[in-house]
């Protein structure tokens, strides 16, 4: 049990970067992409392609994230210059997408067993400082018997999310970031502002998919594999990221926003795993709960809202009622 | 200051609906001019504005701001010079940001974007002087998201994003009109005290005749797509609400109609 939530927090955080990136299109900007189904799996396959030919982990999960970058200032283009919708851009670019992953991988699945990832290295790294027995010792005294294997990549992973996050939170907070937002607020007002909204709009989306790009390259190292159909239901993961975050830790402030959206993807991957550990349930399930999730976290605010109306408003009445009684 | 020349616009060439929105319009505002705009609906007095801002391209004719053809200049380049405020409340503010971050986008009007912190402390102190000038107690609520004040504060806030980096040219269109009879009155006492004190060249589209006459030094009617009465100075000082519908109905030969409801 302690195992699988330990991978399901490992995981989480990674696919949190791509949960941010989701969160600058949906949210900051109002555009609906949906690149992310292909950028993920391109972020994969140029991270898999480059570890497989020799390039260095670290350069080929960059390179993976510039990719992520240049479909999405793609997307950008098609919607601002060849003023295409925004979904149906999306859609067109993950469809595009989708050959030109096959052509970078050469074929459907590149597996990394036999490579050395970027989390390998790390690995190597962690074990001179010697800190998982640290950790594990910890457990072991509190009496869990099966013990992680590492705690490298859980804790480098926070440490990189968390600084993805705070670049996200101070770029948005500056004069350039603050015309971005405005675009998903208000978009005749900051272009009567003297911003260039086409170029906001193409780069913010760039951004995006550059974050989700550097996701997929990780989740390929993680998982030891790029596959061309891992990026399938992507996007609706990202938005159950994001809703659950905004459902239990609120959206006041951008900062609070995006650590929402960072718990929201942890949060998401523990209710699947503990899904999944239903008896009746199938890995081939997991796009079922995913739905059921993203519409539980939907609905269930409106239904506690609206069941807190009507008993403030039956107090009301009684309150009126009692008054009326006294007064005659 | 503002130069058109000559310029046309039709909408819908060539079909049935086809509408001839300005026709051959020339004005000439000076530096520090206050114009109003009265007309009725249809005349193209919107349109007139669009062409300013640069959200609109005309058929022909010339846009000159400072000696500076910039009729092709698309409308975000032009509104580094050219200041905006809506009819909706709604449209001059982004509701989900706060007092602060609106007025750090509308400061950063004039010059390029770069990577630095929108909101600082220093622009927190001068954007709080600023606030102070509407007298609203919005200085108190820099933190505050947008969307929770009322339509008039949000106009108010408009105006003065609109006003402070003091741009060549202010455009007002209709930017009373939905408000109430008071916040009409605050946004209208404020535009005049915003203009007097800081000279800007301004354009005010209104569909209220009193306050045509009130404000500004300058008064010029419009009607279908062409400017048929221009006064200013002394003699639209000593101008009246009769005399402007007389003024129509002797120029146009008919009357000012169904809008006069409207206007007055």
């Amino acid at each position: 049990m302690f195992i699988s939530l330990f991978g399901a927090v490992e995981s989480g955080i990674i696919y949190a970067i791509m949960a941010l990136g989701v969160y600058l299109t949906f949210r900051v900007l109002d555009f609906p992409d949906l690149t992310v189904e292909g950028s993920f799996v391109t972020g994969a396959a140029v991270a898999a392609f480059s570890i497989v030919n020799g390039i260095p982990p670290i350069v080929a999960t960059l390179l993976a994230a510039a990719a992520g970058f240049l479909a999405g200032c793609l997307t950008g283009i098609l919607h601002t210059k060849g003023k295409i919708n925004s979904l149906l851009a999306g859609i067109l670019m993950m469809t595009a997408l989708y050959s030109i992953n096959l052509r970078i991988m050469g074929q459907p699945t590149l597996s990394l067993l036999n490579e050395i990832t970027l989390f390998n290295q790390l690995q190597t790294i962690w074990n001179i400082i010697a800190l998982d027995s640290v950790f594990n010792g910890i457990l072991t005294a509190v009496g869990m018997e099966r013990l992680p294997k590492t705690w490298a990549i859980v804790i480098v992973m926070i440490i990189v999310t968390f600084g993805i996050k705070y670049l996200t939170d101070y770029y948005l907070k500056t004069e350039v970031g603050l015309a971005l937002r405005a675009i998903g607020d208000n978009k005749k007002m900051i272009r009567s502002l003297s911003a260039n909204t086409d170029s906001l709009i193409i780069v913010g989306v760039g951004i995006s998919n550059a974050l989700v790009a550097l996701s997929g390259g990780l989740i390929a190292q993680l998982g030891g594999f790029a596959d061309v159909n891992m990026g399938l239901g992507m996007i609706v993961i990202g938005l159950a990221s994001i809703i659950i975050g905004e459902a239990l830790f609120g959206t006041k402030t951008v900062v609070r926003a995006t650590l929402a959206v960072i718990l929201g993807a942890v949060i998401y991957r523990i209710i699947v795993t503990l899904a999944l550990r239903v008896d009746f349930l199938e890995t081939g399930d997991m796009k079922l709960i995913t739905a059921v999730i993203v519409v539980a976290a939907l609905v269930t605010p409106k239904i506690i809202q609206s069941r807190r109306e009507q008993k403030r408003r039956l107090i009301k009445r009684q309150q009126l009622k009692v008054g009326g009684d006294g007064h005659a | 200051m503002l130069k058109l020349n000559d310029i046309s616009v039709t909408f819908n060439e060539g079909t049935p609906d086809e509408k001839k929105a300005l026709r051959n319009i020339q004005l000439e505002l000076n530096q520090g001019d206050f114009v109003t705009v009265i007309g009725s609906n249809g005349a193209g007095k919107s349109t007139l504005m669009n062409i300013i801002s640069g959200a609109l391209i005309p058929d022909t004719g010339d846009v000159f701001i400072n000696e500076k053809q910039v009729v092709h200049l698309p409308e975000y380049k032009r509104s580094q010079f050219i200041g905006r405020v809506f009819q909706d409340p709604m449209a001059g503010t982004a509701p989900s940001m706060t007092i602060e971050e609106n007025l750090a986008m509308a400061y950063s009007r004039n010059k390029k974007r770069k990577l630095k912190l929108g909101v600082t402390k220093h622009r927190k102190e001068m954007f709080k002087e600023y606030l102070k000038t509407l007298n609203l107690g919005l200085e108190e609520r820099l933190t505050a998201k947008v969307g929770l004040l009322s339509g008039g504060e949000r106009q108010a806030l408009s105006l003065l994003m609109s006003t402070f980096t003091e741009p060549d040219i202010l455009l007002l269109d209709e930017h009373t009109a939905a408000l109430d009879p008071s916040r009409a009155q605050l946004i209208t006492s404020l535009t005049d005290k915003v203009v007097k004190e800081s000279g800007l060249t301004t354009l005010m589209v209104t569909h209220n005749m009193q306050q045509a006459l009130d404000l500004g030094n300058r008064l010029i009617m419009m009607d279908k797509g062409q400017i048929i009465f221009d006064v200013s100075g002394e003699e639209k000082q000593k101008l009246s609400i009769e005399d402007l519908l007389h003024e129509f109905q002797r120029i146009r030969g008919e009357q000012f109609g169904d809008d006069r409801a409207v206007l007055t």
